[in-house]
């Protein structure tokens, strides 16, 4: 076999447009939200990646990945406000996150990898709750419900670099989170990256293969750590305070909720989480009080119709796309599109109304998608479960449609692969696909095959 | 019990269903831990260590239900096999398609298995009889000189079952095999010497003619197997 080089033309192409991307970010999106938005955006894909180390890599549910996150967080910012006695350059503040969050790892991975699966995911949701319950505990290192502030400009610095400009701080993010996921990339593709995908597959078999699945997610959980460390010194760094908040229950549902919306299936699925869920979260938090209704409602439809979250959509299309058939799946797509949005608007209709007959006491009308109404009112609540009801059966059929264009599709591309003679892709299209996005399989399907 | 399997022979055991061929296997290859007893490989006491350190020195196992990666591509299924025999380890400092001996070994054995136009193809969604293959594959692929085989043929049609027999043949050249098996056309074309448990007990160990001539073995197994058959 030829070693496969190392820098390829579409290596070279992919990695070069994600660093432009960053590059170029602020001088589009210059306006100070836009820009902080985008800093957020950046510290939130560093830790998704890492925590996708852990649940799309070697198949380990945390409940409690803010833990490292937190702790690095707060590690940086006492690094920060130690400057006088222990100067560290800013620039290199977030390792400091890094190796806390590392040291973390060594301690808390030695006693929850020993076994993976439902034991794993419960003692790590104790071990966050045991780190949430401290932080109240300790006020000097946690400092309480005001949390422990930091100023990041400790001195003229090198270049005029001071990151007193947010425009610097996002630099600084731009730079260790190009240098992290081209890290948490290339770890992916080492023998140990490879042997924790057997261990996720298939903990017992991985041992007659001359491997400790232990020592595997020990591994993989202290460099997760790691990164997950280095994504809580950036935020230190760049909110200049960090509070309880950071390592609480919270912040572990929030990296969970982007890695399985994004994709845990795909190397890139949880950037594409941390992006969106980072917008949504503060587009959708300043329109209305009802936000983490929506994203609850959000994350039960995304794991009910897309368990293998945004990646997986795109996958699937790449492929009916490169064939040139996107063309026929498209109309029943738009067909789907106007009762989705009648269901969406009827949902929306409800939460509001329902919100504001709680909270506005006295008031009697409210603004709704533009119109004035009373909540109280039998009309317009008729009016909501009518568009729900009618938009939810319409949408049946459309995703029926749907169905059938897909059965099309997907008969047309086996005839094609095997007509090519390329037996490597001929496997039913629909059976690689829920291998790839499947969560935790545990090896349980090659198990029952021989039942 | 007490069973001796000789450096470089084909050994298989039979026994009635329940008699304890695949606990043996467990035991063996410390899938289970015995409460007493003593297990040897190569005149060192491997009677406590774990199943990676008992793979470690040079012993690999099949499964009798199929014990794959499902999501990796056939490719990575036997490279996983290779990996720690080459003293890859735990390296994160490497690429691992940059490892060529890994690259190359594997494909040799994919080559062997019939399985090259199946090399890039999850392992999950293969035919029954590519897993199986694919199951020896992977025990077979760090090169191990003793080789445990529970069942390989189980559930396979008469083709399939020649087609493992001759792959069998093929890979487990100059290393000593040990196989649990169902079949007795299997057993006794391949086997070089037979052990016969029944109950947790070795009844009889022999060359095929010497088991087959045996009363006591006819009495307690074969009679009723040939029977069957």
């Amino acid at each position: 076999m030829i070693t496969p080089p190392l820098v390829t033309r579409r290596r070279l192409a992919v990695w070069g447009a994600f660093l432009a991307m960053l590059i170029a970010g602020p001088l589009i999106f210059n306006k100070g939200f836009a820009l902080s938005l985008l800093c957020q955006i950046g510290i939130m894909t560093v830790f998704a990646l890492s925590y996708n180390m852990l649940l799309g890599h070697t198949g380990l549910l945390s409940f409690g990945h803010a833990v490292y996150y937190g702790l690095g967080a707060f590690s940086t910012v006492h690094a920060l406000n130690m400057h006088a006695a222990l100067p560290i350059p800013v620039t290199l503040l977030p390792l400091v996150g890094g190796v806390a969050g590392l040291a973390l790892g060594v301690i808390f991975g030695y006693v929850s990898t020993k076994k993976a699966g439902t034991t794993f995911s419960m003692i790590s949701l104790g071990i966050g709750e045991m780190v949430a319950a401290m932080s109240l505990m300790f006020p000097a290192f946690f400092g309480g419900e005001g949390g422990i502030s930091g100023n990041r400009v400790t001195g003229a610095g090198l270049f005029g670099i001071t990151y007193g400009p947010q425009r610097q701080m996002y630099y600084l993010i731009a730079g260790w989170g190009f240098l992290s996921v081209l890290a948490m990339y290339a770890l992916s593709e080492t023998p140990l990256g490879r042997m924790a995908n057997a261990v996720r597959d298939n903990p017992e078999r991985s041992q007659f293969v001359g491997y400790n699945p232990q020592r595997v997610r020990f591994l993989m959980l202290v460099l997760s750590g790691f990164f997950a460390g280095v994504a809580g010194g950036l935020a230190a760094l760049n909110y200049e305070i960090v509070t309880a908040e950071t390592l609480s229950a919270h912040t572990s549902g929030a990296v969970i909720l982007m890695a399985v919306v994004g994709g845990v299936g795909q190397y890139y699925g949880p950037i594409i989480g941390a992006a969106l869920i980072t917008v949504l979260q503060i587009a959708v938090s300043s329109v209305t009080q009802a936000w983490m209704l929506y994203f609850g409602l959000f994350f039960v439809g995304m794991v009910l119709y897309v368990p293998g979250g945004i990646a997986s959509i795109i996958v699937r299309h790449e492929r009916v796309w490169s064939a040139g058939l996107l063309r026929r799946l498209v109309p029943t797509y738009l067909l789907a599109t106007v009762p989705a949005l009648v269901m969406t608007a009827g949902v929306v209709a409800m939460v509001e109304m329902a919100y504001a007959i709680v909270d506005s006491i006295g008031y009697t009308t409210m603004r709704l998608f533009g119109v004035l109404l009373n909540p109280k009112g039998l009309g317009p609540w008729a009016g909501a479960v009518l568009a729900l009801v009618v938009s939810a059966l319409l949408l049946r059929l459309a995703a029926r449609a749907i169905g059938a264009r897909w059965q099309d599709v997907n008969t047309e591309l086996l005839t094609r692969e095997k007509s090519h003679g390329d037996d490597a892709g001929a496997a039913p299209v629909r059976g690689v696909e829920e291998l790839r996005t499947g969560v935790d399989h545990q090896g349980s399907e090659s198990r029952s095959t021989s039942g | 019990m007490n069973l001796e399997v000789r450096a470089g022979e084909r050994h298989a055991i039979i026994g009635p269903n329940g008699a304890g061929k695949s606990t043996l296997f467990n035991l063996v290859s410390a899938l289970f831990h015995p409460t007493r007893g003593r297990i040897e490989l190569k005149g060192e006491d491997i009677t406590h260590l774990k199943p990676y350190e008992i793979n470690r020195k040079g012993l690999s196992r099949s499964f009798q239900l199929t014990n794959i990666f499902p999501r990796l591509t056939v490719f990575d299924n036997v490279r996983c096999g290779v990996l720690w025999s080459l003293g890859y380890r735990y390296s994160i400092w490497r690429r691992i398609s940059a490892l060529r001996n890994a690259a190359d070994r594997a494909d040799e054995v994919i080559d062997q298995l019939g399985l090259k136009r199946r090399r890039n193809t999850p392992a999950g969604v293969l035919s029954y009889a590519e897993q199986r293959a694919l199951e020896i594959g992977i025990t077979i692929a760090s090169g191990a000189d003793v080789i445990l085989l529970d069942e390989p043929t189980a559930g396979m049609s008469r083709s399939e079952t020649d087609e493992v027999v001759a792959l069998i043949r093929r890979v487990t050249h100059g290393k000593t095999l040990v196989m649990v098996e169902h079949d007795m056309g299997v057993v006794f074309g391949l086997a070089d010497r037979i052990s016969v448990l029944v109950y947790g007990q070795i009844i009889a160990t022999g060359s095929p003619a010497e088991i087959r001539a045996n009363p006591t073995v006819q009495e307690a197994y074969l009679g009723k197997s040939f029977a069957h058959a």
